[in-house]
């Protein structure tokens, strides 16, 4: 299933719900484009909800650590929600757990951030 | 006598299409070895891995470059040799992903990625000169043999 990305609001905080495989060529460049047009048009609060995602490949997590620094250097905060076993069996490995916000729960991954 | 193993080949272009082309034929593969559910997601995500760091890295996308997979099913284990007409590499050579200075990279993931998903894992230079990337993942049951 080729990658597909819907945002909404909830309570000033951006969540862009995500489907498919983000691997070369398959999301990694659509990811990259979607934030950069959130960042431009001042989303400093986004949540990535990974519920529908059900395969990363090593591009497409250098693809979220990018989009981490991304957000990091502009002042904004990402936040990862609903991870299931294998994204989050990838992110153990590549010791990428301790690096992002991880979520289960959307309610309270909104409420984590900083006013 | 160790048995002769059931050998399929397959050469691919240096196309991005030929990464999930032949991450689906790794599955298969592992499906016709008997490999379960999470076996066949890791022999696929490794073999993705590989023709992926082929495509980018060893062929840099030279479409008219070949990458040449060859699948060795034995009894005790599936072998996999990912060899492409780049220049090859050394494993020592490739950094740590999870080290401090290189967690927030953007690459150089591929690799730690298909130690962890397969239980032999080496880089070897193939007699042409570039990269053979050899994998391999044990099988708890006798693999069947296809008629």
């Amino acid at each position: 299933m080729s990658f597909k990305a819907v945002s909404r609001e909830v309570g000033g905080v951006t969540v862009i719900d995500m489907d498919g495989r983000i691997t070369l060529g398959e999301g990694s460049d659509l990811l990259r484009e979607l934030i950069e047009e959130k960042l431009r048009s001042g989303r400093k609060k986004i949540i990535m909800n990974l519920a529908g995602i059900n395969y990363i490949d090593s591009t497409g997590l250098g693809e979220l650590v990018s989009v981490y620094r991304q957000m990091k250097n502009q002042g904004g905060e990402l936040k990862l929600l609903n991870l299931n076993k294998k994204v989050s069996d990838l992110l153990q490995i590549t010791k990428l757990y301790a690096v992002f916000d991880i979520h289960s729960d959307e309610a309270q991954a909104v409420a984590s951030f900083r006013s | 006598m160790p048995s002769k193993p059931q050998r399929i080949e397959v050469v691919l272009e240096t196309l991005i299409e030929s990464i999930t082309l032949a991450e689906e034929i790794g599955v298969r593969v592992a499906v016709a070895a008997g490999f379960d559910e999470d076996g066949q997601y890791k022999i696929g995500l490794a073999v993705h891995e590989a023709v992926m760091n082929a495509f980018q890295y060893g062929n840099e996308q030279q479409r008219e470059k070949k990458i040449h997979i060859l699948f060795e099913l034995f009894p005790e284990k599936l072998v996999i040799h990912v060899t492409d007409q780049g220049t090859g590499f050394h494993l020592a050579d490739v950094p740590d992903p999870r080290h401090d200075d290189n967690v927030l990279g953007h690459s150089g993931r591929g690799v730690l990625l298909m130690k962890a998903f397969m239980d032999e894992f080496d880089v070897q230079v193939s007699a042409a000169g570039g990269a053979e990337v050899v994998m391999a993942k044990h099988c708890s049951k006798q693999i069947s043999q296809a008629s």
